[in-house]
């Protein structure tokens, strides 16, 4: 029978409650007395020298307070980037400023040169327009290859190139894996793109900021997945304002998928303004901004070679990458492409030989940086897509090919030729699943059945691997991380036996308002009702790192378990005192403190008013109070793993594509809430579907952005997914944290865009369609053109 | 500036707007009905959705004068007195229809209008239902199951089809 409760049950959602009856409490909803709001100036030219800013005509409209432009801030920091990288001679990687507001140039349509506050939103907006403006355009780079070129505009011209770096991983691995493959009696090359998305959160990003003259505490509500690295980057880089006199509160948030990790110049903007107006200042993005100016995420140009056998051995694997990074380096935008993408390179697979080499590459487009998988999905497309025109080429089956070269269960752990350490995993477990929920065996049927109605089905299958629970900070930090990448919690028990649990993590749909609460009562042995989460608010929780990189359980969980740890070894103290017993004598079980060999116990409860009203302790040996903090670093990455199958019908006439089947199986080790497990791939895979079929952010040449809007960029819709099965149930845990989880909130994403372009392949074929390759979105055009080219 | 009167969740609201405000803006600035949610500016989110007069409409593509008059229903007016869930919201809790919770007032809204006209809808019905409803977190999966749910219809065995 299914548990009801604790780690493995799936109880509802606490937090549903509140979103179901409209008394969510997002962003945008908070309402700050005597609030003004700010609109901003944006560039409509991707690159262009200012010449001149009249604000005089702004300044005099009705209901204006305040306008500011990039002229304000050039004595404040910039926004850094949180990851150096070496290029492969040895040289820095470039690091351009990224300004609060545009200064002297902008650099990508939609780029904020000039800010307007006024006393109703209606009335900023009105002055914005009155801005007088005087920019010269200057011809523009959107795309890696062009900002390679030679002669290209510069998008900075002070650092002189738009090269960010050069990088090559491992370059030890280089002269080998080139022997290897020049020597492979069969190589398999392919050219693909992997298309630059907008994550397109639903909750446009949204700022409030508060100013207390009398104290000079600043408060901040804003759109954030990590609201005290947010605090660090506004007050160690940008503001120079001290980190204990700003609050940042990250209240209900509306999506994340990477987009709401970084720090952005509005939320600089907005405080800069409250204390200038000493009044509260909030900007709420329309969608339109949202496109123009979220961190977009992918746009990867690639050529990858894949060599083996004739027998489809692996024998090595090499890379040649242009990331375009946008016009500034976002926060993670140089550690995505590099370590969580070249990293990856060896996927599932026993290959003895990788080098990745990757170019960044400056452009006139808004910054690109994480966005849900966040580089893994790059190199398992790269994977999986090389690998199953391998397979053609040499007429192996599909899964045969993978099965022949998975890392097998007795390897682990497991270390790549691109230096990571996988713990543990079982892919062909993994792949038997897949097999069985999918009904792969009665794919023939089904294709015979889609032909006799005059359409073509294909079969597309896809093995992936992902680094998560981000990230050991001894590790990253040899690397270059220029943070920690821990987590924190503090368990605090009341004197009336409930408990809050502060977490560094924060919950933007993932549920962890649920979930936390089942690990700590599990191990209490009380009823998760009484145990409420606390996050969000850096007055209120230890310093944690926030959520991304499938990390909440795997490091925040293991915060949690450690810190509950201690509650349990500071109240046996108090529960052996009680009982006049040695606490070596103690047992704890079921939320009852026992001595053993006795009928003595007490409840966890009974301890805890003990620990607030300790009229006999000790004063020497026993504090009162019950209340802990643990910091957790991990020992490691985790390293999820699935098998996804994806069966499509094509329409010859049209070139659309229809997903009929789509099979999830996937490894996550321990699971703690079955049911938001689920949701968590459902979601991953209607955004990677999404990339493969509809969804692509397209620049003109000159850097305008064509899909600016919902109307042009087609966001995956009810009508064009089915539904899914998905299956979780072969578990290796993972080995070095306490609850031997993985990490679920990404896997979606990163397994399904390969297994979909997989299978409009094979369908294609399968019509007799000399079909090798066609780069994401799928749309019916470029299918239709593929079959009739 | 002109008045605007209606009823909102059964309850008499008014107030003063300018001629290009919202019925979005209304309910959320003036009213502080701040459930209805605002997701794009090109009427494609669904967010917004709010029942005038009992159909379903996208209250960002309305203005608050033009719904002078009328019977306006949103989110906060579904679950019942006692604070207990409808049908529907109940169903989306059952199934793990929500996460973020940004898509959920206009997912319910959209529902009821549904189930209104349709009472038993196939899984296509739902699917087409919800064009204009965009949800980043589910996948749909999990909405479409919790409103074939809500109309009584057993869902225990959708998967594959
Ligand atoms: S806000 Fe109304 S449709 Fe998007
Ligand atoms: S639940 Fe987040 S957008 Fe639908």
């Amino acid at each position: 029978m299914p548990k009801d409760s604790g780690i493995g049950a799936s109880p509802k959602r606490r937090e549903d409650v509140r979103f179901l009856t409209g008394n969510g409490n997002y962003t945008d909803d908070i309402n700050l007395h005597g609030q003004a709001y700010a609109a901003f100036a944006r560039s409509n030219v991707a690159n262009g020298k200012i010449n001149s800013v009249d604000t005089s005509a702004a300044e005099a409209m009705p209901g204006v307070l305040a306008v500011f432009t990039g002229e304000d801030f050039v004595e404040v920091g910039g926004n850094p980037a949180g990851w150096y990288i070496e290029s492969r001679d040895g040289t820095p990687m470039k690091e351009p400023k990224r300004p609060v507001l545009a200064h002297g140039k902008v650099r990508h349509v939609g780029d904020a040169y000039a800010a307007v506050i006024a006393e109703t939103y209606e009335q900023a907006r009105d002055a914005v327009e009155a801005l007088e403006v005087d920019i010269d355009e200057l011809p523009a780079v959107a795309s890696s290859v062009a900002a390679l070129a030679e002669g290209a505009p510069l998008v900075h011209d002070e650092i002189e190139t738009n090269l960010c770096f050069d990088w090559g991983w491992i370059e030890d691995n280089r002269a080998a894996t080139d022997e290897a493959i020049k020597n492979a009696p069969h190589v398999t090359t392919l050219e693909l793109v992997n298309n630059r998305l907008v994550p397109n959160a639903m909750e446009p990003r949204a700022s409030t900021a508060n100013y207390n003259p009398g104290t000079g505490d600043y408060t901040l509500y804003t759109t954030s997945q990590n609201p005290h690295l947010t605090r660090l980057l506004i007050c160690a880089f940008v503001m120079g304002i001290p980190e204990n006199k700003l609050t940042v509160i990250a209240p209900d948030v509306g999506g994340g998928f990477g987009s709401k990790i970084y720090h952005y110049g509005e939320e600089a903007l907005v405080l800069a303004a409250a204390k200038k107006l000493g009044r509260p200042v909030k900007w709420t993005a329309d969608r339109s901004e949202s496109f123009l100016t979220d961190a977009h995420g992918r746009d990867h140009v690639t050529t990858i070679e894949l060599a083996t056998e004739t027998d489809g051995t692996f024998i090595a694997i090499r890379t040649s990458t242009l990331a375009n990074v946008g016009a500034y380096l976002s926060n993670f935008s140089t550690c995505v492409p590099t370590f969580l993408h070249g990293t990856l390179m060896a996927g599932n697979y026993a290959v003895p030989n990788v080098y990745v080499n990757l170019k960044a590459v400056i452009t006139n487009t808004a910054p690109v940086d994480a966005y849900r998988g966040a580089g893994r999905p790059e190199a398992t497309y790269s994977i999986e897509r090389v690998i199953d025109k391998c397979a053609r080429e040499l007429g192996i089956d599909p899964i045969a090919i993978r099965r022949k070269n998975f890392i097998k269960p007795d390897q682990f752990p497991y270390t790549t030729p691109v230096g990571l350490q996988y713990d543990t995993g079982d892919y062909d477990a993994v792949m038997d699943k897949l097999e069985e929920i999918g009904d792969l065996a009665g794919f023939p049927a089904r294709r015979a059945e889609s032909e006799a109605n005059g359409k073509i089905r294909g079969l597309g299958i896809n093995s992936y691997i992902e680094a998560c629970g981000i990230a050991p900070s001894n590790l990253v930090g040899v690397l270059g991380a220029r943070v920690g990448l821990y987590d924190a919690a503090t368990v605090r028990v009341n004197a009336t036996g409930t408990l809050a649990v502060m977490v560094g993590a924060h919950s933007h749909g993932q549920g962890h308002e649920t979930a936390f609460p089942q690990v700590v009562a599990e191990m209490l042995g009380i009823d998760e009702g009484l145990i409420e989460i606390v996050h969000g608010d850096t007055s209120k929780i230890p310093f944690g790192m926030g959520t991304y990189g499938s990390r909440s359980l795997a490091v925040c969980g293991s915060a949690v378990v450690r810190a509950t740890e201690k509650i349990i070894k500071k109240a046996t103290k108090i529960a052996a005192h009680m009982m006049e017993a040695s606490e070596a004598d103690i047992e704890f079980k079921d939320g009852q403190f026992s001595v053993t060999g006795t009928d003595k116990s007490v409840a966890f409860g009974e301890v805890a008013f003990k620990a607030y009203v300790p009229h006999d302790f000790p004063a020497e040996e026993l504090e009162p109070g019950l209340e802990e903090t643990a910091f957790y670093d991990p020992a490691n990455f985790t390293y999820p793993a699935g098998a996804y199958a994806c069966e499509v019908e094509v329409d010859p006439d049209t070139g659309k594509v229809s997903i009929e089947r789509f099979s999830a199986a996937d490894d996550f080790g321990n699971i703690i809430n079955p049911m938001i497990v689920d949701g968590q791939v459902h979601g991953g895979i209607g955004q990677g579907i999404g990339q493969a079929l509809l969804e692509g952010c397209v620049y003109d040449e000159d850097g305008q952005l064509l899909s600016a809007s919902y109307m042009d960029y087609a966001m995956p819709r009810a009508d064009d997914l089915p539904f899914y099965a998905v299956d979780h149930s072969c578990q290796t845990p993972c080995t070095h944290n306490p609850l031997g989880v993985k990490g679920c909130g990404e896997a979606g994403a990163i397994g399904s865009p390969p297994a979909v372009v997989n299978a409009v392949v094979d369908a294609l074929q399968s019509a007799g369609k000399d079909v090798t390759h066609i780069d994401m979105p799928l749309s019916p055009g470029r299918v239709w053109a593929a079959m009739n080219g | 500036m002109t008045k605007v009167s209606m009823t909102v969740n059964g309850t008499a609201a008014s107030g003063e707007v300018e001629g290009r405000t919202l019925l979005s803006s209304f309910l959320r600035e003036q009213l502080g009905l701040t459930g209805t949610h605002v997701g794009c500016d090109t009427s494609q989110c669904g967010a917004c959705v709010v029942h005038v007069d009992g159909k379903a409409v996208k209250s960002c593509t309305m203005l608050a004068a033009e719904a002078d008059g009328a019977e306006v229903a949103t989110i906060e007016g579904q679950a019942a007195a006692d604070g207990s869930l409808n049908a529907i919201q109940a169903a989306f809790q059952e199934h793990h229809g929500l996460q973020c919770g940004f898509c959920t007032p206009g997912m319910v809204m959209s529902a009821a209008a549904l189930l209104k006209d349709n009472p038993k809808p196939s899984e296509q019905d739902v699917r087409e239902y919800l064009e204009g409803n965009l949800c980043r977190c589910t996948g749909y999966h999990n909405i479409v199951k919790s409103i074939m749910a809500a109309s009584g219809q057993d869902v225990s065995a959708l998967a594959v089809e």
